[in-house]
Formats: C-alpha cells, structure tokens, sequence
C-alpha cells in the first residue's frame, strides 16, 4: 500500500513524543505536519492558496505586500540609492523618473527612504500584532477554557483596556516606556489586544463543548493534549483572519504615532516620519506627504482585501 | 379549477440539472408522476436520490443553480415549469402548502408564533383583517395544540419539536391549499411524536380533503400514510405502485433494500420474531436507584427537576441494554451519570461490582479504557483537522499503548473490525459519508478494546437504509468481540434487532423492563404499547401479515 508508506515513517518519531508529558506534546505540535506527504504544510497552503489567486484583486493585493515585504527584507534589491544621501543641489523635486516618489527638503530620495523605512514599520506592526496575538491567545484561551473566576477577572480586565480609547492608551504607554519604534510597537500592540482575548474566548467556549472534545476526553486525553490538539487548532481561523485585519489597523497606528512624533528618531525614516516631515511642504511639495500617505494606504488596503478573502473562502 | 385529466399535479418527463463548479450534473432524469386530487402519495429514497429536488421543482423553490432542462410541471393544469416567479407565489400558499424539514430551524426566533401563522394568512388574503386572530386561533386548534392562545403569544423555542412541526403545518394550512408537500416533516421528532404529527395530518387531509405528498427516507413512514407510493433512485422513479402490492411483492432491488432497512417492515410487525434470546451472564454494569435533579432557574415554579428517579437496572456481560424514551425521558443524563460525567444525586453506579459513581475523572480515567461511547451526531465527533488515522488511533494514543508501525497496525485492525477500506485512513472526515463517519467513531471507540460500550443513539442521524448497515455492524462486533453494549435509542425498531434486555424510560422512571422478547411480544405497560405503535410502517405490515 503506498498510500501508507508516509504514514509509518511520518508519524513514527511523532507518536512518539506524544506518549511524553504535555511539554513534549508541545513539541509535537510546532514540528508535526500530517501523517502523509498529501497533508503537508505547503500542500494544505497551496491547495487553500490556489482558487483565491486566480481572483486578480486578491492576486494584486498580495503581490503588493510581498513586494512590502522584499522592501522590509532587502531593500537593496529594490532601490540602489542611498536613503540618508543629501544631495541639496536636487531638493524638493516633484517625481519623476530620476526620483520615483521625488526629494525631500535635503535632497534625499523619497522612495528610497520609503523602500528603507519599510523595515522599520513593518518590523513595528509586526511586533505589535506578535505581542497582541500571543497575549490575546493566552488570556483567551485561559478564560474561555477555565472560566468561572478566572474568566470573570480576565474579561473584566479585557473590560477596562476597551473602555480607553485606543490612540490615547497608546499615548500614555509610550509615554511610560520611552521613545521609539520598539515602544510604539508595544504601545500598539496592548491597544489591541483586547479583540484577540474577545475573539479567541469566544470561539475555546464554541469549540469545548462539541462532541470531538467529549470523544477525546472520554478517550483518555489531558487537558493539555485536548487543549492543543483540538481545541487552540479549531479556534485558530478567525483569530488568524483578525491578525490580519490587525496588521493593517497596527500599520496605522505606529504611523499615527511616529506622525506625532513618538516614533523612530531622524534621520531614520518610517512612513509616518516621511508623512509628518512633508507636512511643512505641503503647499509647494505636496508629494512629500502625500506620496507616503498614498503608499500606507495602499498596504492597509491590501491587507485588508487578504484578510477579508481569506475569511470568505474560510 | 381542476382540468379535464383530472390530476391535481402532474410532472412529465421532468430532468433538473444542477450547475457546479465541475460542470452541469443531472439529479433528476425523466420523471413522471401525477397527483389526484385528496390523494396521498409519498416519495421514498435514500439521501441524494433527488426526492427532495423534485418536491422543490413542484413548489417553485429550486436552488439558484439548478436548471429544469427538460419536460414539465402542471398544476391544475397550468405548465410551471417555467412560469415567472411573480405567478409561482401565488400558486404557492393558495394551491401548494409546503411543511419544510426541520421544525428547529423552519420558523422565525424573534417573533410569536401566532404572528407567524397571521402573516401567511395576510398574505393569502391580500390585507390584514377583522378576523384574523381568530382564524390564527382556529388554524392553531385544527393542527391539535392545546391553549392556543397561549401558544399564539408564545415563541418558537418555547415550544417542543412537535408543537413546531405543528406550527408549521398550520402555516401550509394557512391558504387552504388543495396541495400539502411535506419534507421529510418529522425526522427530527420523536418516533411517539412523529406518529401523533402525521396522524393529524393525515386527519387534516382526509376532512378537507386535500392532496398529501410526503417526502420521506423511512419507507415506513410512507408504508403507513400514502395510497400510492414511488421509489426513487439516482434521479429516476425505480418503481411505483400501491403500498400492499410493493410490500409484498417488490419488483426493484431498490424497494427490496427499502423494506429491508425499515424494521418494522423487515420483521413483518413483530418484533417479538427477531430479538436475541439472553442467556444468563454475569453483570457488568448496574443502577442502583439512581437519581437526578437538576436546580430550576428562580421564579420558574419548581425548585428543581428530577431528570432520574430512582433508576435501577443492570447491564449483563457481552450483551446489549437498550433504554428507549423520549427525549426528555432521562436517557442520556442516565448515560453521562454512567460515563462520569455527571454525579447522582442519589444512589450509585457500580462497575464489576466496583462503584465508580463518586470517582473523580483522575480515579475514572484508568476505567476509560473499558468504558466507551459512540456518540449521537457523526458529523460532530470527529475532529474536523484529524485524520481518520488520527482520530481512530487517538485514544491508544493518549493512553500511550502504542506507538509508530504498532499504531498503523491497530489502525488498520480497527478499519477492518468497522469494514472500511485502509485508503480512508488518508482521508479527512468531510470527505465521508454520515455512515462511513459513524463507522469511523465506533472503530475510534473500539481502540482500547472496552468491555462496555455506550451507544447514544447512534443511528438516529442517518437515513434508514444506512443505520440498518450499522445496526447489523454493532450486532456483528458484539458477536466477535464479545462487548456489552448500552444502546440509548427513542425508536424502539431500532433496538428490536440488537437489544436482550429493554430498559423503557418515561420522565426519568422506569416504566418497565425485561428481556426484550417479553417487552415485544407481551408489553405490560401503555407507554410501551404506544411506543410500540408509534413504529413507522408497523400498521401496514401487520395488516399484510394477516
């Protein structure tokens, strides 16, 4: 029987760790795939990916935020130019084929400070939504599965960090913790947390009481194996779909933050540094900010688009 | 109105093809039929057959993707098939009245079920008008509910199954219809309240004297109400004719599978034929006067309600107990107290004589290995991520009794056991059918090699023919396993074949028990003869057997 070969050798080393404590189990479900090669993790992303990109707006939002990402990544592959040149001979030039996005007040080239400050902003929501996933995740996870008191205080607390508005919990945290990318990032990232605990403790209460997580009980299982073999993976969809969304909301965010001044500190470039800086040229270089701001929305966008398909097709 | 053919409906000819992503697939090739006016007729199939596909072409109501390709659809002698939809409304309610499936999800949460039944009468007539409330009253009175003013002012999920499917029935009523289509109207009901539902209507129909098309996989149902009935298979009427003809002589290997799944049929009505002799064993599991309450919600009259009272009875080595009731009759809080998952309020559960009610789940959890269920809903137990593999080899897992090639091994032992074929181990559980999952959780079930089994109704989600497949696997492990089994079931035909003790439950008492052939051939008390009489097809085939 071929069909089976990968099952022998596939699940051998995997059954084996299951048969340890609930930390080896752990183990077992960051490294194991499926039991047979058709179940692989690329092959599952493939199969889900493959519908979806013959939908051109889906196929053109994500090729723009792969192309963000290669910028996060190496921005040498996109723009051979130097972000901190200053050239003052060239300043505030409008675009044009020389200088894509055009120069700022020193000279320097805008996209290539765009392509460069990707790094940081992306590095930024990425880490905010980090911080919110896996903080979210847990006290989701912790409430919707134990309930009773723990749910009552963890829901109470999720309760208060809704009723601040988001900007101005934000303000107060980096406020606390200092300047700069990485506190804003965290700034950020507390901010939404509350969606993520919401989100997950809503779908652990959905996802425990069905018949599956009886069987396995009453097979024997712990609490800690029917936790992560079953529970946390059938509750992951929309909170995946909400990280998503997220990343677009955390993009704006540490944007609006750095606007005003919270973020990272000059020369380095981020795309609300490049906003706020062009704002003292907004009537005889409008691109200056207008171009940056452009750019932010399009990847808000796009993520948006992503996130929204993904949750459809779910 | 009627014309000079005389037939209510008539299909001629009539093929429906869905459009899918794969391309046009046909579910209905060249079927015909007519409908006499106050005739009942029913059409019989398994899931997929295209029965209900044709109830939605009569009415009008076919999905967006299917296409009538070919012949043609009179009503009254008006062609439909391809009338606009503006004229198919108003045949709908004045001439057809439709009951749909599932009374849990056919009427509306949010408004009372007498503004339900007054909108479709406003509809009928055009406007709102002086009378209407008490025509709501009437309709209400006609379809059997008591205190229907009360109902009125009720909401839907105040109401049992059974008022809901009556509810339902008096919407269809609603516009005096000369046509009523009911689909598969009480498979989610109890067998005593399916019985008491399509009684009455076949008491509604009779007084006004209406037509009745009754969609149904339970040839049994059908046996029982229909003059005439027809068998569909893949999309084609396979044969056609009247009940006592078809019962006793049937042409189609269909037909012949279709009498075969319905017990009450197979058996010829008497039960007593077929159950199993129980010889003496020792017992395995007992009840010793078990009770159950549960705390009311203040303000609700009383302070708790007794879902068990004082239950007692014993489960014997290798053999079956079948504990049949309604729902609400205490089975399946009986079955959670056995499993562990609920305490007793008062006395005690043993387990080879060992009392396992007042353990806690880690002194339980040792007992799991001997003790396991197979639960109700296919489609819910198994986990959708998990491989059949995974699934099935799950609890050996979680036990830590075996692990790699040894694991493949027991996986295809347990497929084996189940007779499903080793490829399915691949597979995910979308990928099967209801029967093939239910086979998959009873092979999960089976992996640590129990010596007792629970059951909960493990066939009330599947279409007859395939819980028959079931029932005769569940008898055939017993037979080369040598497990006990406690099979909890509302329908006492499915227990009939399976069952050596019965255990028969009425508001948490026991009403009376016993082996199984005395409760068939001689039943004491009249809750068992009701259950007994509420059999699907059990009237006709005794009248046959005579």
């Amino acid at each position: 029987m071929t069909i089976l070969a990968p099952i022998s050798t596939g699940s051998a080393d995997r059954q084996a760790l299951f048969l340890g404590s609930a930390a080896l189990d752990l183990t077992a479900i960051a490294g194991a795939g499926r039991p047979s090669s058709g179940w692989t993790l690329a092959g599952r992303v493939r199969d889900a990916l493959n519908p979806l990109l013959r939908r051109p707006g889906f196929a053109i939002a994500l090729s723009f935020l792969l192309l963000v990402l290669v910028a996060a990544l190496a921005p040498g592959l996109l723009t051979g130019v130097a972000p901190y040149a200053t050239s003052p001979a060239d300043k505030l030039l409008s675009p044009s084929a020389a200088h894509w996005f055009g120069t700022d007040e020193l000279g320097r080239d805008l996209y290539s400070r765009m392509v460069h400050g990707s790094a940081l902003s992306v590095k930024a929501a990425l880490l905010a939504v980090g911080i919110a996933l896996v903080s979210g995740l847990s006290l989701g996870v912790l409430s919707g599965f134990i309930g009773g008191r723990v749910d009552a205080v963890v829901m109470r607390f999720v309760d208060v960090l809704l009723a601040l508005p988001g900007l101005l919990l934000a303000l107060a945290i980096v406020t606390a913790i200092g300047f700069g990318t990485i506190p804003v990032a965290i700034a950020v990232g507390i901010g939404i947390v509350p969606g993520f605990a919401r989100t997950t403790r809503a779908e652990v209460l959905r996802v425990k009481t069905l018949p599956y997580v009886e069987a396995a009980r009453l097979g024997g299982a712990s609490w800690t194996r029917t936790l992560l073999r079953h529970v946390l993976p059938n509750s992951w969809g929309p909170v995946a779909v909400l990280a998503t969304l997220d990343i677009g909301a955390a993009i704006i965010a540490t944007a609006g933050l750095s606007f005003l001044g919270f973020g990272a500190a000059p020369p380095a470039a981020e795309w609300g540094t490049l906003i706020s800086n062009g704002r003292n040229f907004l009537m005889t270089a409008p691109w200056l900010s207008l171009v940056p701001g452009l750019f932010v929305m399009l990847v808000v966008f796009s993520l948006n688009h992503v996130a929204r398909t993904l949750d459809e097709g779910r | 109105m009627t014309k000079a053919n005389g037939y209510l409906v008539e299909v001629r000819n009539l093929a429906i093809s869905y459009r899918t992503a794969t391309g046009a697939v046909e579910a209905i090739k060249g079927v015909d039929f007519a409908i006499s006016p106050g005739e009942t007729v029913a059409i019989v199939g398994e899931s997929g057959s295209g029965k209900s596909t044709v109830a939605s072409a009569i009415v009008g109501l076919l999905a967006d993707n299917a296409r009538v390709t070919h012949g043609e659809i009179f009503v009254n002698g008006e062609a439909v098939a391809h009338a606009p939809d503006s004229r198919r409304r108003e045949l709908r309610g004045n001439v057809i009245g439709l009951v749909p499936q599932d009374p849990m999800v056919g009427l509306n949460p949010t408004m009372r079920n007498g503004v339900q039944i007054g909108e479709a009468l406003i509809k009928v007539k055009g406007r709102r008008y002086p009378g209407l409330d008490a025509d709501v009253l009437e309709l209400l009175e006609q379809v059997g509910i008591d205190n229907p003013v009360l109902r009125a002012r009720q909401y839907p999920h105040e109401l049992s199954g059974g008022m809901r499917q009556r509810i339902l029935i008096a919407i269809a009523l609603a516009g005096d219809p000369d046509l009523l289509i009911a689909d598969e109207p009480t498979s989610a009901l109890d067998v005593t309240v399916q019985k008491r539902v399509l009684d009455h209507l076949e008491r509604l129909v009779r007084e006004r004297g209406i037509s009745l098309l009754i969609i149904t996989h339970d040839l049994g149902v059908a046996a029982d109400r229909a003059d005439r009935f027809l068998v569909m298979e893949d999309g084609r009427i396979v044969e056609q004719g009247e009940p006592h003809r078809l019962l006793s002589s049937p042409a189609h290997r269909m037909t012949r599978r279709l009498i075969a799944a319905a017990p009450a049929l197979s058996a010829g009505g008497d039960f007593a034929v077929t159950h199993r002799q129980a010889p003496d064993a020792p017992e395995i599991l007992a009840f010793h006067g078990v009770s159950k309450h549960f705390d009311l919600p203040a303000g609700s009259g009383a302070p708790t309600f007794a879902a068990l009272d004082t239950v007692s009875f014993s489960v014997r080595k290798g053999q079956t107990l079948a504990i049949v009731g309604e729902s609400g009759s205490g089975k399946t809080t009986s079955l959670r107290i056995a499993l562990g998952l609920e305490r007793p309020s008062a006395g005690h559960v043993t387990f080879e004589g060992q009392e396992i009610s007042h353990l806690n789940w880690k002194a339980f959890r040792p007992l799991r290995r001997r003790i396991q269920l197979v639960q109700q809903n296919p489609f819910a137990s198994l986990d959708p991520r998990f491989t059949i593999f995974e699934s099935v080899v799950e609890p050996l897992v979680s036990f830590g009794l075996a692990k790699g090639p040894e694991l493949e091994r027991a996986a295809r032992h347990l497929l084996g056991l189940v007779h499903l074929p080793v490829a399915h181990l691949d597979r995910l559980p979308r990928e099967l059918s209801g029967g093939q999952r239910q086979r998959v959780a009873i092979a999960r079930a089976l992996a640590l090699q129990p010596d007792l089994l629970f059951l909960d109704e493990p066939v009330s989600a599947l279409d007859v023919s395939v819980s028959a497949q079931i029932l005769a696997l569940l008898k055939e492990l017993q037979d080369e396993l040598g497990v006990s089994y406690v099979l909890v079931s509302h329908d006492l035909s499915v227990v009939a074949s399976v069952a050596h003790h019965v255990v028969v439950l009425r508001r948490g008492q026991v009403v009376e028990q016993g082996p199984a052939g005395q409760i068939f051939r001689s039943p004491q008390d009249d809750y068992t003869r009701i259950l007994l009489d509420a059999v699907p097809g059990r009237r006709r085939a005794l009248e046959a057997a005579v």
